[in-house]
């Protein structure tokens, strides 16, 4: 058929680099332009892929972290020192340099305000990326499904999208910090890694039957996972995606 | 626990590669349990090969291994897997 894209056929395509914006001192987002990109859905992510002058190549996952509703493609990157893509996409990486990508990819730790809520969205460390890109759609399209995001980072400076959030809280959004490194003066919130207990003080109870997703380390992840089928969540219900200490 | 563990989000883009659909959606059912689960939530290792195991009882379900040139397919774990056409 004429036209027709091959369903699902994944393709490389080269995407170029827009800018890079520091998040924190280890967190860089990197926007690219990527010519006839096919839209994606938000907690959806890509592939990227180097290739060295020898012809090595490294492939990695990133989740996107724009949400659909922009012509840019971002990806928010943490530096893992001992990686092998992920140095070069923070620290290396210019405006008008290219990359090769893939996606986007993925389907099941996806939302849409189409499918409904309560959200409860928990996020460890640079998880947050694809829970942003479900909070900016939420936003950008005027979605008033009550919403719930658990956010635990290291200390306040390590916070990603720290002031983004800071902004999106309200309209139905609730977000909530815990910090279990080092906490500011005066610090209010939780100070711990998350556990059954702020979980059922945040909230939403099992009973209101919440859509459940958990993106963090793996150690984060099953904790968090464990901790709310203890407290009577359905596991269908959480949807988690877990990232390895070989990510990088 | 492993920490190395990942899930089936992590193989989206491998899999998506062989079967020429998105596979983290789709439904498997587990030849050694009977237990059934979409693919991205099943386990994943990835070594020299990708593993999925079934988050029930750790049975493999699928192992796939590429050279970038040629793709192998173990998948005697799986007893069915429903994919929807053109997803």
């Amino acid at each position: 058929m004429a036209g027709a894209a091959v369903l699902g056929r994944l393709i490389w395509r080269v995407a170029e680099v827009v800018d890079v914006v520091a998040e924190t001192a280890r967190v860089k987002t990197v926007g690219f332009d990527v010519p006839d990109w096919p839209g994606h859905l938000p907690g959806q992510h890509v592939d990227v892929r180097l290739t060295a002058d020898d012809g090595y190549q490294a492939q990695r996952s990133y989740s996107i972290a724009s949400a659909p509703d922009r012509a840019r493609l971002d990806l928010t990157v943490e530096r893992l020192d001992d990686g092998e893509v992920s140095p070069y996409l923070t620290e290396e990486l210019q405006q008008g340099d290219q990359i090769e990508l893939r996606g986007p990819v993925g389907g099941y730790f996806v939302w849409e305000p189409s499918r409904g809520g309560p959200l409860l969205l928990v996020a460890g460390g640079s998880g947050i990326v694809p829970l942003m890109a479900m909070l900016r759609h939420r936003a950008a399209t005027g979605s008033d499904v009550p919403a719930i995001l658990l956010f635990s980072s290291r200390g306040w400076e390590d916070v990603i999208y720290r002031d983004e959030l800071e902004h999106l809280d309200g309209n139905g959004l609730s977000v909530v910090h815990t910090l279990t490194r080092s906490q500011p003066d005066g610090w209010r919130g939780y100070a711990r890694r998350v556990d059954k207990d702020m979980l059922a003080e945040v909230g939403p109870s099992a009973s209101e039957h919440p859509h459940v997703y958990v993106c963090g380390p793996t150690p984060f992840v099953e904790a968090a996972a464990e901790a709310l089928v203890s407290l009577g969540h359905e596991p269908a219900q959480i949807r988690t995606e877990r990232f390895g200490p070989t990510g990088g | 626990m492993d920490e190395l563990m990942l899930d089936g989000n992590a193989a989206a883009g491998l899999l998506q590669e062989v079967f020429a659909v998105e596979v983290t959606t789709a439904v498997g059912t587990c030849d050694g349990c009977g237990a059934v689960d979409e693919v991205g939530a099943v386990r994943v290792y990835m070594g020299a090969g990708t593993v999925l195991r079934c988050p029930q009882c750790e049975s493999i379900l699928m192992k796939v291994v590429t050279d970038g040139q040629r793709v192998w397919i173990d998948m005697r774990g799986v007893r069915t897997l429903e994919l929807r056409a053109g997803a």
